[in-house]
């Protein structure tokens, strides 16, 4: 008897553990990769001061690689949007000033249940991006 | 004591099975945050122009119509151009039904089918040309984007989509240009 309970608490406990892109709040903060390297593959500068002409062409791109927004915030500097296409895709992008003549472009995604930390995606947005952008989308380190 | 070694042993499976569901939570798709060969035909399906008008009453002619048709609005910023709206409606259709029920009579199994779907909305104005405060701009694009999630009778997600319908753009902006004109003669 006590085996058999031993067995199933086993399985149990496998199982959670199993379920692995992890059920505890120790999800709340935590990242894979380092915080310098998710930095530095989100973010692009660009030679322009005029941030809510940024967010407007940001939320175009938006809107043109299949996103509906679900916020926008001028003052904060932020947009979110969501792209459903058998997946469900999150973004935000927030947009702030980086000395006197930049600004400073950050994008996180995450897909269904998970961040993205890989590099290309990001890659891709900043290069839709600087397109209607008419400028470089320059790395920052 | 046969029985304490299959336990175990059908455990392991299902572990092992569990292990490969979950493990196979799948990675962005490569396309998914590029442009497409469809990116310039749905942009022009889902934008129109608007001239002679302040970008407030656009918007404020575009809330009008989102509630026309039942949305209500989740968000909005002004300052940035943005609409952001929902609805939850029934999701049934006959044909989907009649399916299930000829299933059920055959098998002696309910099957599921869609039950409710929640439809999202988001309206973005923006200026033809860049505008200075001594002339405001008074050309915009309105663009429309529409998406749906459906869930069926037994509570799981069926349909997680983008709505590409061109009629649907059609006569939404049918709709916006009848109310923009409107609400430039405050009617």
């Amino acid at each position: 008897m006590i085996h058999k309970h031993g067995i199933a608490l086993m399985v149990v406990t496998l199982a959670l553990a199993v379920a692995g892109c992890e059920t505890s709040t120790k999800q709340v903060l935590a990242t894979n990769a380092s915080a310098v390297q998710l930095r530095s593959f989100q973010s692009r500068a660009f030679d322009t001061t005029d941030s809510e002409k940024t967010l407007r062409t940001v939320i175009a791109t938006l809107q043109d690689l299949g996103f509906v927004i679900d916020k926008a915030d001028a003052d904060l500097g932020s947009v979110s949007a969501t792209k459903l296409s058998g997946y469900q895709l999150r973004i935000t992008v927030t947009v702030r000033p980086r000395g006197e003549k930049q600004l400073l472009v950050r994008a996180n995604a995450q897909y269904m249940d998970k961040a993205v930390e890989d590099p290309k995606p990001y890659q891709d947005f900043f290069t839709s991006l600087e397109k209607s952008m008419f400028l470089t989308a320059q790395q920052v380190d | 004591m046969t029985e304490v070694i299959s336990v175990p042993a059908r455990a392991l499976r299902a572990c092992a099975v569990l292990t490969l569901v979950l493990g196979a939570c799948a990675t962005i798709p490569p396309e998914a945050l590029k442009m497409t060969p469809d990116t310039l035909a749905r942009r022009q399906l889902q934008t129109r122009r608007f001239d002679g008008i302040e970008e407030k009453k656009i918007l404020a002619a575009s809330a009008g119509v989102l509630q026309d048709l039942g949305f209500n609005i989740d968000e909005s910023e002004t300052k940035l151009g943005v609409i952001v709206a929902s609805k939850d409606r029934s999701a049934v259709s006959a044909g989907q039904v009649t399916a299930s029920v000829l299933l059920a009579l055959l098998t002696g199994t309910a099957t599921a089918y869609d039950k409710k779907q929640k439809i999202r909305v988001s309206l973005v104005a923006r200026p033809v040309e860049t505008a200075t405060a001594a002339n405001p701009p008074s050309s915009f694009y309105v663009r429309v984007t529409f998406q749906r999630i459906i869930w069926n009778t037994a509570n799981q997600i069926t349909h997680i989509e983008a709505i590409d319908e061109a009629p649907i753009y059609r006569e939404f902006f049918d709709k916006l240009s009848k109310s923009v004109f409107l609400e430039a003669q405050q009617i």
